[in-house]
């Protein structure tokens, strides 16, 4: 079926909806909100894959990777070695019996070259949801961090405000004698913001 | 220096000590309980894990400051006539050799049974992986947590 609309008629009902969609908004007394839609994305696939470099280099640093594994043990160092003593993860991610990732890992990090680096929420993430990036090329990261079935049921503000999570800014406070993501969390913050914003395009490879 | 009273083994201690102090100092040279091992100092060995409110913490790397307001159980504490079934097992299998690691190998013991009453060789493995025996005994833990188990199931009790 093919529906008929008058151009005189539409364009009239275009402008009293711009008017009263203005006249709405005069009347609101709060900030705007700055949620992300996805029908505000800017798309373009080239920005977005550019700003990914970033983010797939610093997912796949030591300080990052080390507690998204292959397998259900974490990994530990700047060589991303199995963790000693083979912790295993667990169904929530914090470990098992007596081997529970709090028991060594403390609230803040141990004063002392290598010693274990602290987090009040330290885990890996759940069984049911592994969230690998352990030889994730960065095609497979990318779709992998956007599939809600993967990544914690996130959506895109969601994903944006993790950023800002408590483990992964520890990252960036990693205790003696272990190497900083290559970027600065600034810097990792504008890629990943840049390349959810600009359609979250995937590197082809 | 702080006042901060620590709950261990159901009776309080209240003690004058720097809240950054390794609980393990405070459990020895504060509370005077000597049960408890320094091992390495770094997490590593397992000598000296100790319950905090029930987990198996190391107590080496655990603040003092992390253990007020909950309750502490050391070897000493872990029942009051050695009769917990992992102790009795201990005994029955004659595990220890020099014995040094052995309260934190007990204390972890304890809580695989608590919370996997019936564990097979591989949960054993994953729970007593971070508590190393010098003297490899590793052979007699691992039978003397199969006869805690069936202890504990014969006693009707759990952990």
């Amino acid at each position: 079926m093919k529906l008929f609309v008058p151009k005189k008629a539409a364009t009239v009902l275009s402008i009293f909806i711009f008017i009263v969609a203005v006249g709405a908004s005069a009347f609101r007394n709060d900030a705007p909100v700055k949620q992300i839609t996805f029908s505000t994305i800017n798309r373009d696939s080239v920005e977005s894959v550019q700003a990914f470099e970033i983010v797939y280099k610093t997912l796949m640093s030591p300080r990052c990777m080390n507690c998204h594994p292959a397998g259900d043990v974490p990994l530990q160092g700047d060589d991303s070695h199995l963790h000693a003593m083979g912790p295993k993860r667990g169904l929530d991610g914090k470990g098992v019996y007596a081997m529970k990732c709090s028991n060594c890992h403390q609230e803040t990090n141990i004063a002392g070259l290598h010693m274990p680096p602290g987090n009040p929420e330290w885990h890996l993430p759940p069984a049911a949801m592994k969230m690998v990036f352990q030889g994730k090329s960065a095609h497979e990261l990318a779709k992998q961090l956007v599939d809600k079935k993967q990544n914690g049921n996130k959506d895109i503000k969601k994903l944006i405000e993790h950023a800002d999570d408590g483990l992964v800014l520890a990252g960036w406070d990693p205790g003696e004698g272990r190497t900083l993501p290559p970027v600065t969390h600034a810097e990792f913050k504008k890629a990943w913001i840049t390349w959810l914003q600009s359609g979250a395009y995937a590197p082809k490879k | 220096m702080a006042k901060i009273t620590l709950n261990i083994n159901k009776k309080d201690y209240p003690l004058d000590a720097d809240p950054q102090m390794p609980l393990l100092w405070a459990i020895r040279d504060l509370a005077g309980l000597k049960g408890t091992k320094y091992g390495c100092g770094v997490a590593q060995c397992g000598a000296c894990v100790v319950h905090l409110d029930g987990e198996a913490v190391r107590s080496c790397v655990t603040k003092v400051s992390r253990a007020a307001g909950k309750k502490v159980v050391t070897i000493e504490g872990l029942s009051e006539t050695n009769s917990h079934p992992v102790q009795k097992a201990w005994q029955e299998i004659d595990v220890p050799q020099c014995g040094y690691c052995h309260s934190g190998q007990i204390m972890s013991a304890a809580v695989l049974l608590r919370e996997k009453p019936n564990p097979t060789n591989q949960d054993i493995d994953d729970a007593m992986a971070g508590n190393i025996c010098r003297c490899g005994t590793y052979l007699r833990i691992r039978e003397a947590i199969h006869t805690a188990a069936e202890l504990q199931k014969k006693a009707g009790t759990k952990g």
